[in-house]
Parts: structure tokens; sequence; C-alpha cells
């Protein structure tokens, strides 16, 4: 793995006696795409403005490089931060915003205007130069701040929910543009958002964050298919999240079914949660599976059918290619590795605990 | 199509006629006065006696007056404004409450109350001879005339200064801040300049007010200051000399036109900008 680059220790903030991050404890390592993933209110944007110096932690320490900056004012920091809305200056032209930062640095102006006809061509704004802000989409807006942000060559690009005002299309292509830009700059992205998919795009590391806490952190492979609670199973995807009972290593009772799965060292008859994929649920006729269960609901989605199943006193979601009309006794069948299986918490205290330790 | 233009026009008489009655007759009037004399024949002269040093006096000193008072109300209002913008919202709106609420008042009973206030045997100076302070002669001096003026004038500096300060997104500020710029910088480069619109309007709005008033210069100029706005009220009403009032008026409307016309040339700077 690449060298260490942020060091977030024992990070605490509260605001009006509310605590918005509880203890966090973050490693991000050099030219990564970071994620911070969460739903609004977890914590993720003011962990990002901590790193940007925007906001100061009550408590715990931000260590770059080896130095600590915690207390070190914005403008001192090597890194730059694109925002949510862009926050372009609209008195100034595009080449005036993004010679903001150089200008600040003193720079020459053939190097300036060097970096200004860089930038723009690196997010394809050629010959946008002299247009003002406010006369572009937002789209082109999104990209003059990205272009402002690295012109100064910052080490990390923080960006903050930089897609959430543009429309779906666009903020596709935004995605990939993003992944190419990272890719062409070689730097640190640390990226804060609520789409779980944008996070599963672009990253190569994912932290989800609620109530102030990290979930888990880990690849996107890792985030989709081995959630470890329930949270995340239920943010990220579309999931099947089921009470059930480890009996012994390898064997789960399911709504009073016993399947077979590849987890151990839960102890006997545990109370445990799993979650299964809906793409991983499969549906065979009726005597052929595990779980006998009648077909409740159809949608048709385009790549696949979404169908409800109710089975074992419990609704299945059911992504498949194959059609089963509403009513079809079939069965369920799921294989042993698409069955993961948690630990379940007795209350939210515990779960939070559980995540200290 | 034409039966909706009929409506509009119809709907519009109202406003139509009451700019003709109101304000281009009197326009009209003001211009026909001012350029002829009193026999109704064409002349210049009403115009060209704001070169007799009495007018020209009256109208210097107004001009210094206005300008000092305004460049008093930006000082004053541009910080009040950072603060109120920087504040939580329950706060701002009960200050600015307070800073409106004596424009709820009568404006010659403030300016009287200022009268005696600053009177030679006044509140002020009764407080001062209590305390064994030298006491102060204020009251009929052009200080006098610039403290009626920054009382009376500053919250229409205030209110557009505010509104453009609270209308910037904190993150522009935090982006100039990311991108190497002190706390200084930030300010002249960014909040400054975004907030030039504001500052017209309150420069506008405080300027052709006070160059214009005669009420707050003989309430606490006495007799003795004479701006341009006393000059032309007593021609009017004391010297019945109606073509000179109305010429003099003429030359003051034409410093009112180029303020106005700066006002516009940079605002729609702004807006390109």
């Amino acid at each position: 793995m690449s060298k260490e680059l942020i060091q977030l220790n024992h990070i605490s903030k509260s605001f009006d006696g509310e605590l918005i991050l509880d203890d966090l404890c973050l490693t991000i390592h050099e030219n990564e795409f970071v994620t911070l993933l969460g739903p609004s209110g977890c914590g993720k944007t003011t962990t990002l403005r901590i790193i940007g110096g925007f906001e100061k932690p009550d408590k715990g320490q931000v260590i770059f490089d080896g130095m600590d900056i915690t207390y070190l004012a914005p403008n001192k920091r090597p890194l730059n931060t694109v925002f949510q809305k862009y926050a372009l200056f609209t008195h100034m032209d595009v080449a005036e915003n993004i010679a903001f930062g150089l200008k600040i640095k003193n720079k020459s102006r053939e190097y300036i205007e060097d970096k200004i006809h860089y930038a723009l061509k690196l997010v394809n704004l050629d010959g946008y130069e002299h247009r003002m802000p406010g006369s572009l989409s937002g789209g082109q807006q999104q990209r003059v701040a990205i272009a402002r942000a690295i012109v100064n060559e910052p080490k990390v690009l923080l960006l903050d929910e930089p897609l959430g005002a543009l429309d779906l299309k666009l903020r596709q292509d935004m995605q990939y543009e993003l992944i190419r830009l990272k890719n062409e700059l070689g730097i640190t992205f640390i990226y804060v958002t609520h789409d779980q998919e944008e996070a599963l795009t672009m990253s190569d590391h994912i932290v989800v964050m609620n109530q102030g806490y990290i979930q888990q952190e880990g690849s996107p492979e890792d985030i989709y298919n081995e959630p470890e609670n329930a949270f995340v199973a239920d943010f990220i995807g579309d999931s099947n999240i089921i009470h059930a009972t480890m009996v012994r290593d390898e064997l789960v009772n399911i709504l009073d079914t016993e399947f077979v799965c590849v987890d151990r060292d839960f102890g006997e008859n545990k109370p445990v949660d799993v979650v299964i994929r809906p793409e991983d649920v499969e549906l065979v006729p009726r005597g052929k599976g595990t779980m006998p269960g009648t077909v409740s609901h159809v949608i048709f989605k385009g790549v696949h059918y979404e169908m409800e199943v109710q089975a074992g006193g419990f609704e299945w979601l059911v992504h498949s290619t194959r059609l089963f009309d509403v009513g079809s006794e079939i069965d369920i069948k799921v294989d042993p590795f698409n069955i993961q299986v948690m630990n379940r918490p007795e209350s939210e205290d515990e779960e939070a605990m559980a995540i200290d330790e | 199509m034409n039966r909706n233009k009929r409506t509009s026009r119809l709907l519009a008489s109202p406003y139509i006629a009451w700019a003709l009655i109101f304000i281009i007759v009197p326009l009209v009037m003001i211009f026909f006065y001012g350029l002829t004399d009193e026999t109704g024949a064409f002349t210049l002269e009403n115009i060209a006696a704001i070169a007799q040093p009495v007018h020209a006096r009256a109208l210097w000193l107004a001009l210094a007056l206005s300008v000092i008072s305004t460049v008093i109300c930006f000082f004053l209002a541009y910080p009040l404004g950072m603060i109120l913008a920087k504040n939580k919202l329950s706060s701002q709106s009960l200050i600015i409450t307070l800073f409106i609420l004596p424009m709820w008042m009568n404006f010659l009973l403030r300016t009287l109350a200022w009268m005696t206030l600053m009177e030679n045997k006044g509140v002020i100076n009764g407080i001062l001879s209590f305390l064994h302070l030298p006491e102060m002669n204020v009251i009929n001096t052009p200080g006098a005339i610039v403290i009626g003026m920054v009382y009376n004038f500053l919250p229409f500096m205030i209110l557009p200064i505010y509104n453009s300060l609270s209308s910037i997104d904190d993150n522009v500020l935090n982006a100039a801040r990311d991108l190497g710029a002190d706390e200084r910088q930030t300010f002249f480069k960014v909040t400054l300049p975004l907030t030039v619109p504001g500052i017209i309007s309150g420069v506008t709005m405080v300027f052709i007010p006070a160059l214009t008033t005669f009420a707050i210069s003989t309430m606490l100029g006495g007799s003795k200051i004479l701006l341009i706005g006393n000059v032309i009220e007593q021609e009017f009403t004391l010297a019945y000399d109606w073509n000179l009032g109305a010429g003099l008026s003429i030359v003051l409307m034409v410093f009112i036109v180029v303020n106005m016309v700066i006002s516009i040339i940079s605002d729609n700077k702004g807006d390109e900008g």
C-alpha cells in the first residue's frame, strides 16, 4: 500500500451541543480516490471541512505528511477544495477565477497564462477564458471550480458533493471525467457524497459513515459484497436484511429454514443479521430450492425484473433477468458464498461501542 | 393580442396620469422658469447665477458636507453590515429593526431633537458642565449639519450594504481562503468587489438627499450656514424669484444626474462582472 498522507486522530466535533463526530480515526493514503459516504448529517462534510481547515475539531489532531495541521489556517494548507454549488467568484471571468490562487502566490504572468490554458484544456473548457460564471451551465461552472482548484497543484483535492446539483446524465459523465482527472494529475482525491452509486463507481477506498462514526472502510467490492453491519448493507445498494440465527459454523437458520453459508466463528445458536443481495436470490421451480415462496409483485427495470417474493413470512427483494409472473409458486435458493452473516448489535449504543473498539 | 395591449394600456393609465401630473409637468415647469426671465424671454442668466460667490459657496459647501456625510455613513455602515451578516439570524433582524426604528418618527422631529441635544444650553453641554468638562459649541456649525445628515441617512446606507453582504455565500469566502488568500486579501479581492452594487445604491441614497437638504441645515446650521438647498428654498419662499430658484435647481440636478449615471454605469459593469 502507498504512503500514508493524512491521518485523523481521535477527532471529535460538536455544534450547539450536538455531537457530529465522535472520536473519529481515519488514515488516507497517497494517490487514493477516497470517498466519505453517508446520509446527510452523518458528519462526512464536517470531516472534509476539518481537513480543509474551515472547522477546528474540539478534540483530536489532523496530521498531514507527518506535520500537525490541526490549527493551521486554510490558506496555509497544501490542499484545495471544490465546493458544493461551486462557489465561483461571480465578479471575475473564468480566467480570473482560475488565476486567483496563482496571483496570490505572485506567479509570473506567463506561468499563470500557461496554467489557465492547461487547466481549461484538462476540464474541456477551451476558449471559455472570458466568459462570466453567471453565463455558464451548472456542469461548466463545476469544471471551472475544479480548474480553479487544480492549477495550484495541491497534493490533495477535497470535493464536497460536487455533482449534487447536476442532472443524472451529466453526473454520470462527470464521474468518468473525475476518474480521468485523478489519474492524469496523480494526486489524492477526498470525495464526499451521499450517493452510493457515485461512491462505488469512482472510489479506490470507501469510508461509510453514520451518526459521526465510521461504519465500515474498504474497497467498493468489500463494502458491497461484505457489509459489516445492517446499516452499510442497507445504505449500499438494495438488500434483504433478515434476522437469523447462526446454528453452527457454516450453517445459518433464516426464517426457520436452514441455509448453508461460508461464515464461521460466530458461536452456536447466536442471533445474527444476514444480508442477501437481490441479484443473489435465485428463483427456481418448486421443489428444487431451499424455501418455498410466492411472487407477489413484478416491476420491469430495463436491465432486469424487480420481483417481490413472499417466503417464510418475509418479503424478499429479487432481481432477475428471468420473469416469473405474479402468483408463481417457486422456491428460493441462495448460494452459500452469497449469504453475508453479520453480528447483530443489541442496541444502538452497543453498535457504537462495537465501532469504537 | 390587440385586446391585451388595450387592457394593459387601460390599466397603466392611472400611473401614466400620475407621472404626467406630478413628475413630467413640474419638471417642464422648472425648466421653463429656469430658462426664462420674469418677462418670459429666454435667458441663461438664472443658470449662470451659480457663479455668483454666494451661490457658488453654498453649492460648494453642500457638496463638501454631503460627501463627508456619505463617507462617514459608509465607514459606519460597512463594519456594521459585516458584523450583522456574520451573526445568527435571530439577532440580525432585531438589530436591523433598531436601526430602522427612528425612521418611524417624523424626520423634522428627529432633527429637532438633535437641536435640543446640541444647543449651547442643551443636554450635551449640560452633562459636560455637570462633569466639569469644557462645553462644546456644536450647534450652528457645519459639524452639526454633518451629524444631522449622518444620523438621518445612515439607515439608507446600512440596508443595501447589509443586503449585499449577507447574500455572499460563505463558501465563496472559504474558497478564497482555500486558494491561499489571507483574511485581508479575501476582503479586498472578494468581499468588497461583490458588495459594490450595494455600496453604490447606499451612496446614491445618502448623497442625493444630503446634497439637496435644506431642513437639516436650517435647524442645525442656524441662519448663518447656507447650503444650496437653503438658497433655492429662499428664492422660492422669501424672494419670490422663481426664475432664479428654478435655474439653480437645474444646476443641482446636473450633479444628481452625474451621480446617477456613474452608479448606473458601474452597476452594469457589476452585472457583467
